[in-house]
């Protein structure tokens, strides 16, 4: 059975480790949070200017001063501070964030990724995602295996407008954990009950697949 | 102590002229100057190059300039949530920057500091890195980026004082104390406009010397673009 996107925050939430500062984005990595073991110390950095980002607030408790960088109304934890943008990605390109998670529409086997821009669609932009990518030393990407078209989007290399070059290590998508080394992406875990033969079909970069590939674990 | 005080927003605007280059802080609907914005749009004063992280939504903050069709250019890192800034960009009528969010902030920085360019690895190997000069330091590439260049700086702080001293609030500070004294006129509109010697010096956020005109706001609305609150289930 594919993952659904709960089960995709909560599978990327065991590499939060002890200690790290993490930023999440938009979407599924949002999710993340809700997943982090509780005997470990994490805080969760917001490039709009908050570090110690707690849950959503009850009911009548929102503050229009106090929000995430998707602009949803947020808390923050004891022990949260605030800063300007500037400093925000002084935290980012300086390499003091230690985790970033994030989406995207596609992930090249040699690292690159590409999840702001569709010619001839309308763009957003690209937010902090440059940024984040550009520097983070350990980037997780959060995705769907294939799109709404049934089309692979781990690619030999990506066909939308690049965000970043050469920069994703680890995926997990609704399929399998894979890392990305080496010019091809390297099975590492498959979804429960998902066969080789699925990832492989769903996969149109080069895909190494060891003698063993366990199940996730929970 | 220097007063930086102006009666109203009216007197705070004086000088902006259509063309312009005008940097307006927030992050969304969160920390902008709305009174600013208000006035701007009376003035109606146009072909504005605007520079924000964000562009408003249809009906508020800086969608209000583009409903009135004053902005000629905007430069931001993100542009969703409003409809009408889609329709002028997708018709041409509108001149879209977008730039990385993290480079949008030290652009600013960099123009209050008086550090002209500097290199960042952002958007490197990216269309936002074409026909930009690139060098690599400690192995890895960067792209060379310049300071803005604007007339005036508008933002929004929580509390200011007549020296035009400034605290902002939560996340409403964002690129608002990154934009004081990067434009040639910094105008802050503050929640509350406290006598000298009110704050104290260890708390301020941004000295005066980076402000030009400081006055109390008025009618703020606040606006929430994405009022999120916690569920039983998957709450957080």
């Amino acid at each position: 059975m594919a993952l659904d996107k709960f089960q995709i925050a909560e599978r990327i939430a065991q590499e939060v480790k002890d200690g790290y500062y993490v930023n999440l984005g938009i979407g599924i990595p949002t999710l993340v949070a809700n997943f982090v073991r509780e005997d470990i110390s994490v805080e969760f950095q917001s490039e709009n200017g908050i570090l110690g980002m707690g849950p959503f607030p009850w009911e009548g408790e929102e503050d229009a001063d106090l929000i995430n960088a998707g602009k949803q109304t947020i808390t923050a934890l004891p022990g949260a501070a605030y800063f300007d943008s500037a400093m925000s990605f002084s935290m980012i390109r300086g390499r003091h964030v230690d985790l970033t998670i994030l989406g995207a529409m596609e992930v090249a086997q040699n690292g690159d990724i590409a999840n702001w821009k569709i010619p001839g669609k309308m763009v957003k932009g690209m937010g902090g995602a440059m940024d984040l990518v550009a520097s983070a030393d350990r980037i997780i990407v959060a995705m769907t295996h294939t799109n709404k078209a049934g089309d692979s989007k781990l690619l030999s290399s990506c066909t939308l407008p690049l965000t970043g070059v050469g920069c994703v290590k680890k995926i997990v998508t609704d399929l399998a954990v894979l890392e990305v080394r080496d010019n091809a992406f390297h099975l590492v875990e498959r979804a429960p009950g998902v066969t080789i033969k699925e990832i492989q079909q769903a996969t149109q970069g080069v895909l190494v697949v060891p003698s063993e590939v366990p199940e996730m674990l929970k | 102590m220097i007063n930086k005080t102006v009666k109203n927003v009216a007197e705070a605007c004086a000088g902006v002229k259509s063309g312009m280059t005008l940097m307006l802080g927030g992050f969304g609907l969160c920390g902008i100057p709305e009174c600013a914005i208000s006035e701007l749009q009376r003035l109606g004063v146009d072909q504005l190059t605007c520079i924000s992280n964000n562009a408003g939504v249809d009906d508020f903050g800086l969608g209000l300039l583009l409903q009135t069709r004053q902005i000629k250019t905007m430069i931001a890192s993100y542009v969703g949530e409003n409809a009408e800034f889609e329709r002028q960009m997708l018709s041409g009528e509108l001149e879209v920057q977008l730039i990385p969010q993290g480079t949008l902030a030290q652009r600013c920085q960099a123009a209050q500091s008086g550090i002209p360019a500097f290199y960042t690895p952002a958007g490197y190997g990216t269309e936002v890195g074409e026909g930009k000069e690139s060098r690599e330091f400690n192995g890895k590439m960067h792209l060379l980026e310049h300071a803005f260049v604007a007339d005036f700086s508008f933002v929004k702080a929580w509390k200011g004082d007549s020296a035009g001293n400034l605290i902002f609030k939560g996340t409403a500070r964002n690129f608002n104390p990154n934009m004081c004294g990067a434009a040639k006129i910094t105008v802050a509109e503050v929640e509350e406009l406290v006598p000298v010697g009110t704050l104290d010096p260890n708390q301020i956020h941004i000295p005066g010397i980076f402000v030009q005109r400081i006055f109390q706001g008025t009618d703020y609305q606040k606006r929430i673009e994405q009022r999120t609150v916690r569920s039983k289930q998957h709450g957080a």
